[in-house]
């Protein structure tokens, strides 16, 4: 298995490519089809969060094994002005722009982990999801 | 990638072929405002069974081009949403409030040709 898959992110086309990558890499473990599109699904939400909110930023993805488990982690990073209420961002229907307040806290839902580090040099989501059949 | 829409009878149809970015889905919206008028169309349908993914900003486009469009006489049918596009969809908090929504391109048509009543007032 590759690694990882490092995808820039800079405008709306690179989200779309992201979540395909994204599905394309996860496809190698024994995820459902409904799991990928989960996953695919909260790629977009981060991807979309740094074209919406920072000027560039990449959305890195890589396969794990950990424990006898098999999974996939997102990891979206961004150089924009950071968050400043982490806690208020990740509430249904809160946004500070022109989004729908549904992305950050949607995308938790879909995945098995989820963290958030933001700071004023940027923000770091990284977000896990567990292959259910066990390797 | 434009979108194609087709024009038959009174209604638009339109076919989504591939994964769309953001601004393909605004020109959606500008496309179908701009025929509506142009062909005095009174329906629409716009077949998603192509997405693979639904996420919020697609989905409130969806919503707003419902919206608008109704506002200029035409009611709007999504039709093909695929059953593990919904199921992300409702994980992700998202709904299509306020929108009609049928399995598939023949349903959609056979809802527009009945005459749509407010979605959830249950009446007939």
């Amino acid at each position: 298995m590759p690694a990882e898959v490092r995808v820039p992110i800079s405008s709306d086309a690179d989200v779309v490519t992201a979540r395909a990558e994204g599905r394309t890499l996860a496809a190698q473990l024994p995820f459902s089809a409904t799991e990928l599109t989960l996953i695919a699904t909260a790629i977009s939400e981060v991807a979309r969060n740094i074209v919406l909110y920072a000027p560039r930023g990449e959305v890195v993805l890589r396969l794990t094994r950990e424990e006898g488990r098999e999974g996939i982690v997102v990891t979206a990073r961004d150089e924009g002005p950071g968050i400043e209420d982490v806690a208020l961002a990740l509430q249904d229907h809160f946004s500070t722009g022109q989004g729908s307040g549904l992305g950050l806290p949607g995308a938790r839902r879909l995945m098995d982990e989820f963290e958030l580090e933001s700071g004023p040099g940027g923000t770091t989501v990284t977000m896990r999801k567990w292959a259910s059949r066990r390797a | 990638m434009a979108v194609p829409i087709l024009k038959q009878g009174p209604y638009l149809i339109a076919s989504i072929q591939a994964a769309m970015t953001d601004s393909d889905v605004l020109q959606l919206r500008d496309d179908l405002m701009e025929r509506v008028g142009r062909y005095r169309s009174r329906g629409i349908i716009i077949d998603v069974t192509a997405l693979d993914v639904m996420d919020s900003f697609a989905s409130r486009s969806l919503r707003s081009i419902a919206h608008m469009t109704r506002l200029r006489g035409a009611e709007t049918v999504i039709v093909g949403i695929q059953p593990e596009v919904a199921f992300a969809m409702v994980q992700l908090g998202l709904n299509l409030e306020g929108v009609h929504t049928a399995l598939d391109l023949e349903e959609g048509l056979a809802l527009l040709s009945r005459g749509t009543e407010e979605p959830g007032d249950g009446a007939s």
